[in-house]
């Protein structure tokens, strides 16, 4: 995956309480590659389309400059519902690589961090605030530093977010996570020696 | 020092490696597949192999269609590329497979705990959300994404940080009419959909007791909707009941080994939980939703809720924006909302329990919409149908389907037109999850054919005198 070190860009307001990976994209694209062309669109396609394919104008990331943002701030239970890490790659597909929210489905947020897009833990108050700043000055810019773990809103405010030591040295690294498990060989055969000895039942 | 959680119990055991920052390395004893191409493909894109394909076992459900065994009657070319690289992914790997057509095939989620591959005590995964399902045995168990799925592949182990704890306890006794589904959905409206993010949730108290196997599966399906992806029900003799004689389940001195430390597992009586949530079962009466989140849900009794009484603004814009996507009135009776479809299906309700259930509403009676049924499996349609439930359901002008997830996600074709309304079994009433435009109401198994005979939504207990 790639690294994610530091970003400084437009911040996209997401309005939508309990944004469920269906409204990230729909279930029926998930039968498309993540390689393939045209994977861009998927991303908030019912919010963003017509029936017809027409942009609906009142949809934020159809509005300049949110469309060139890589930063959103979101609401509550942000990435809840299906499990589909395709939801990460449509967001990845558009370089939008962070994603501030005050609370996040627990799947999608472990998805995120395969994928190299920051999930950002803010308080609600906070998120709140930032949302309503960037509808009042669309283009404003966040920075977000992940060796620092701070973020700047989009009205200078400073805050701390706490994220775990290994998710954020995968991160800073873009490192495989199958690569770093295999150093731990020996360990999983060990375990699975002792485990089975004692319920072999569990092996099947 | 306090005692130990059910949870702790199984998640200390699988322990492989725990770095200095609580990260685990957790060894996973089963991994369930559905038809997702993608953790196989990546698979195949590392150049890795399957670390324990005995410990793996798959089963296509999303995109098989239910109208038809045929593949060549699958009008999307992606859909049949799809269900051809299970076969090959099961030839090349060597893992288990219920294929397509094989008896046992069905949702993994209902094929699980049928073959006796869900245990408790075990370690369980699967690249889907509704993987709390299975929890309901008393096994640990979650849904993954896809990069994780690649990773438990070629590695039998996660990463995870170890969640926190919540206990739900429900005492008294369920009234008439009320089923695993009421409660969860009960449960969500009360911690709402956010409600158990970060926490793995055990269910108990005398109602959870009460509960068959089958309502301890609605039960712990929908944890995810609460926001939590692991809900666990203690083992106990039910459990083992209905463990006893799986194909999958251990046998003759193995199984006095397993049966020993199932009856270990249960929560100390001195365990310690970071939240604990108690609600009364005789509260609780069936559940309709109204909404775009499962946690918009209400009683059968109670009429559509008014934005204006929302606790802050937002709260009520949402609720607002609800309403109307779902064409709905703050006031309205639930009696005066017509359905266009009712689905009885999906991971949540597909089981025998709930087929006889909604049998006993349909008898005698007809469906006034469209109304489809679909067996969890290959066995349940065959338990079904040796009940002659089937023959009910045909009588009542309801379609007996072939198995799988159908128009719960709809990936398989079977969707909701645009603007049309249902009554579903299913676990997610979110915008367009039936297709696109679509508006879903979550209701129970009795609940959905009393909708289906009355194309409308109506009080199950005044139809029928039991269940």
């Amino acid at each position: 995956m790639e690294a994610f070190t530091s970003l400084d860009a437009i911040g996209i307001p997401v309005d939508i309480p309990n944004c469920d990976t269906d409204q990230i994209i729909p279930a029926r694209f998930l039968r498309y590659m993540p390689d393939e062309p045209g994977y861009a669109r998927f991303l908030f396609h019912d919010l963003r389309f017509d029936e017809d394919g027409g942009e609906k104008p009142a949809f934020i990331y159809n509005q300049a400059p949110f469309s060139d943002g890589q930063i959103i701030v979101a609401d509550i239970n942000w990435g809840c519902g299906s499990s589909r890490e395709n939801a990460v790659y449509a967001l990845v597909a558009n370089d939008i690589r962070c994603v501030i929210a005050p609370s996040f489905g627990d799947i999608h947020r472990n998805n995120c961090m395969k994928q190299g897009v920051l999930p950002v833990l803010l308080p609600v108050e906070v998120c709140d605030a930032m949302r309503q700043r960037l509808h009042d000055e669309p283009g404003t810019k966040i920075q977000v530093d992940l060796e620092a773990q701070s973020v700047v809103g989009p009205a200078g405010d400073i805050h701390a977010f706490d994220i775990g030591a290994f998710d954020k040295y995968r991160l800073l690294n873009g490192l495989d996570e199958i690569g770093v498990t295999l150093e731990y060989q020996e360990n999983i055969e060990a375990y699975e020696a002792t485990h089975f000895a004692e319920y072999s039942w569990m092996s099947r | 020092m306090s005692g130990e959680t059910l949870f702790e119990k199984i998640w200390k055991r699988h322990v492989v490696v725990e770095r200095d920052d609580g990260q685990c390395l957790l060894y996973i004893d089963r991994y369930l597949s559905n038809d997702g191409p993608l953790g196989w493909r990546s698979l195949r894109a590392m150049e890795r192999g399957v670390a324990r394909p005995r410990q793996t076992f798959l089963s296509p459900d999303h995109y098989t269609p239910t109208h038809t065994a045929s593949i060549a009657e699958i009008e999307d070319p992606r859909a049949r590329e799809i269900l051809a690289a299970v076969d090959k992914n099961a030839d090349d790997f060597g893992v288990h497979v219920f294929r397509w057509g094989d008896e046992r095939q069905g949702i993994v989620h209902v094929v699980g705990p049928e073959q006796g591959i869900t245990l408790p005590g075990l370690t369980l995964v699967c690249g889907d959300s509704h993987t709390s399902t299975h929890g309901a045995l008393g096994c640990l168990s979650f849904g993954i994404g896809v990069s994780e799925v690649a990773h438990v592949l070629a590695t039998q182990t996660l990463w995870q940080g170890k969640p926190r704890t919540m206990r739900i306890d429900i005492d008294g006794v369920l009234g008439f009419g009320v089923s695993g589904k009421d409660v969860i959905l009960a449960i969500i409206r009360e911690i709402s959909a956010a409600g158990g993010a970060g926490y793995a949730i055990e269910y108990a108290g005398s109602a959870i007791r009460g509960l068959s196997m089958e309502g301890r599966l609605t039960l712990c399906n929908m944890t995810i909707e609460a926001g939590s992806r692991i809900g666990l029900v203690a083992p106990d003799d039910k459990t083992i009941e209905y463990v006893k004689g799986r194909p999958f389940a251990p046998t003759g001195a193995q199984w006095d080994v397993a049966e020993r430390f199932w009856r270990s597992l249960p929560s100390d009586a001195d365990a310690i939980f970071d939240r604990e949530v108690a609600m009364n079962g005789a509260d609780i009466a069936p559940m309709v939703t109204w909404g775009n989140s499962p946690e918009d849900a209400i009683s059968i009794a109670e009429t559509i809720p008014n934005p204006d009484d929302a606790n802050n603004a937002d709260h009520a814009q949402a609720m607002r924006a609800a309403l109307d996507y779902m064409d709905l009135k703050p006031g309205m009776s639930l009696n005066d909302v017509a359905v266009d479809k009712v689905f009885i299906g999906a991971c949540t309700n597909s089981r025998i329990e709930d087929l006889r259930i909604a049998a006993k509403v349909a008898k005698g009676r007809k469906a006034k919409v469209q109304t489809l049924v679909v067996p969890g499996s290959g066995l349940v349609k065959k338990q079904a149908e040796e009940e002659g439930l089937d023959k009910v359901f045909v009588d009542a002008g309801f379609e007996w389907r072939l198995p799988g997830c159908s128009m719960c996600v709809g990936m398989n074709g079977d969707l909701l037109k645009a603007g049309e309304r249902s009554a579903s079994t299913s676990n997610r009433n979110f915008r367009g999850r039936q297709g696109l435009d679509s508006r879903t109401h979550l209701v129970s198994p009795a609940m959905a054919a009393a909708a289906a005979v009355s194309g409308r939504f109506v009080d199950v207990r005044e139809l029928v005198e039991e269940l």
